[in-house]
Formats: C-alpha cells, structure tokens, sequence
C-alpha cells in the first residue's frame, strides 16, 4: 500500500540495495582505496591506543581504562578460550582469539557510531580475510597435533560399522573443510551487511516519507523513525553477538582439531 | 507488482532457522529456569547452537543477492 502511496507522491524512492556498500574514495577498480578500508585503518590505532592506554600504569585497583580492557581479556580468555580449548593449552590461543575478538567488535560497532557508520564486515573480503587466518591455524595445528593421515584418519568418530565409515568420512571432510569456513565467514558478512541494510532502509524511508510524502505519510513516518531507533539498539547486540560468535566458533574449530579423538 | 522473486526465496529460507532458534533458546531458558547456578554453561551453548542455526538463514539472504 504504501509502495503506491510513495508512487503516487510522484518521484520514487530507491530502495538500498547492495551497490550501497561500494564506496570508494580515491582510485578506481580492484585497487580502489575504499570506505571499509580505511575503518580498519581506523579501528586498528583506536584498538591500538585502547589498549596502550589501559595497560600503561597497571595498578591493582584498576582505573576505568583498565577495568574495560580488563572485562575484554577476560571474557575472552575465561570464557572463550579456557573453558572451550581446554585449561591445559588454551594460552598459546589467547592472542589470537583476543585478537579476532577485539577488531571484529570495534568494526561491528563502527557499523552505528556516527562518524564512521559503516560495518566493515559487509564487505565479504574481510570476513574471509579473518576466516582464512583460523582456517589455517586449526588444520596446521591440527596435522602437527596428529601427523597429516592422523588428523585426516581422526575426522571419523571411532566406533561407526565399517561399510558406512567411508561415507561419514566424506561428510566430516567436506564439514571440515568446507562448511565450516564458509558460514564462519558468511555468517559475519550476511549480519553485518543484512543489518546495516535495514537501517538505511527504515532511515531512508522515514526520510523519504517525511519530506516527500503527503500528511498521511508524514505521520506514518514518526513510528518509521522510532522503528529506525529500536532497530539501532537492536544491531547494537548483534554487532556484539557476532563478534563473541566467530570468536568462539574460532576456538571450537581449534579446539575440535586438537582434542585427541573426534 | 515488482521486485525480486529471490527476496521470496529469503523469507521462506528463514522460516526453518526462525523455528530452530526458537527452539533452541526455549530450551536455554527451560535449562536457565530450572537449575539457575547452571547459566553460564547452558549461555554459550546456546550462543553456539543459535550461530550454526543462523547460517542457514544468513545462506538464504547472501543467496538472494547473489543470484537477482
């Protein structure tokens, strides 16, 4: 209905579609300096100066900066990496799941601060980036945990009758080395981008119908506005979601590669 | 009437994921409400069992855009 309203008030409004995402800002084609890229830029000195900034004057009553960098670490050395790796090993991971952690969060959030406003994870070049970095770590950890036909042997549960072993096989290969990267990084790439996709949709729409539009739309544009809002508090869990997600599927992958039997 | 059928194809590749995540979490806060102190367990289990449900979904919209 509204779709014909909008018609009827004469010009038509785009809906956003995935040509938003492209946004260059200087050179052109493949080796264009683009928007995202210049976020992570961005995101990398603000971790960078977070956690400088937090850990420079250590006090055993921390101070605000420290007590945030702290909650971080904590959440993913405690509750990610310990109790998912294992207490034994789970050190040597740290880094690279706090890592992962930190960056996708500050770029997920980037998504709804205003001055930056651009989750540089819709852009599917970056999740598969951070997802190639795990991808590698779990199976090289995994052939020098077991010996190259140990790790490929060990993706069968033991147990299973011998004429269906070959075709489990199959399936926990293709799980392993196929499934599991691929949603790994298009489940971040389809949040970020879905999201963000609906906020410019209700923003611009409410926009569009406030100043375009008849009276009738310019009323129904206030509730479009507030929709707009609770949607922005909305992606703010998600963005947050998502970061804890591909955190600890990045520790469940490391840690399925290195427990002893499948 | 226009757009894009593929659109349609998002909304009925996200009914299954709606319903499994539904499940999914009914059964966290059954866990939650019967055995209280058992909360941080049963959280990321269900943070974990929620992303792999989502993928399907996340399939779904990355395919309706890919083949418009």
């Amino acid at each position: 209905m509204s779709l014909r309203l909008l018609a009827a008030a004469g010009e038509s409004y785009e809906t956003p579609d995935s040509g938003l995402f492209w946004q260059p800002l200087f050179g052109s084609g493949a080796f264009a300096v683009t928007r995202p890229a210049v976020v992570i830029l961005l995101s990398v000195a603000l971790i960078a100066w977070l956690l400088v900034a937090g850990t420079k004057r250590l006090a055993v009553v921390p101070g605000r900066k420290q007590m945030a960098v702290e909650a971080v670490y904590g959440l993913v050395r405690n509750s990610v990496a310990r109790d998912i790796i294992g207490s034994r090993e789970f050190l040597r991971y740290v880094p690279l799941l706090f890592t992962l952690f930190s960056l996708i969060l500050v770029n997920n959030l980037f998504g709804v601060i205003p001055p930056v406003q651009y989750p540089t994870m819709s852009r599917i070049g970056f999740p598969i980036a951070l997802t190639l970095v795990v991808y590698v770590i779990y199976h090289v950890m995994g052939v020098r945990r077991k010996g190259l036909g140990g790790y490929l042997g060990g993706l069968v549960p033991s147990g299973l009758p011998k004429s269906i072993v070959w075709y489990v096989w199959i399936l926990e290969f293709l799980t392993a080395f196929v499934i599991q990267p691929v949603t790994l990084a298009l489940r971040l790439f389809g949040n970020m981008f879905a999201g963000h996709l609906i906020l410019v949709l209700f923003i611009t729409g409410a926009e569009y119908m406030l100043l375009h539009g008849d009276i009738g739309l310019k009323v129904v544009s206030i509730p479009t506005f507030l929709m707009a809002f609770v949607l922005t508090i909305f992606e703010l869990l998600v963005e947050f979601l998502q970061a804890y997600v591909f955190t600890m599927l990045a520790a469940t992958y490391i840690a399925s590669s290195l427990a002893a039997e499948h | 009437m226009e757009g894009n059928i593929a659109i349609l194809g998002y909304g009925l590749s996200a009914i299954g994921p709606g319903i499994g995540i539904g499940l999914i979490f009914a059964a966290y806060i059954n866990g939650v409400a019967r055995q209280p102190e058992a909360r941080g367990m049963l959280q990321s289990i269900a943070i974990l069992g929620f992303a792999l449900a989502e993928a399907l979904a996340i399939f779904g919209i990355a395919l309706a855009f890919v083949f418009r």
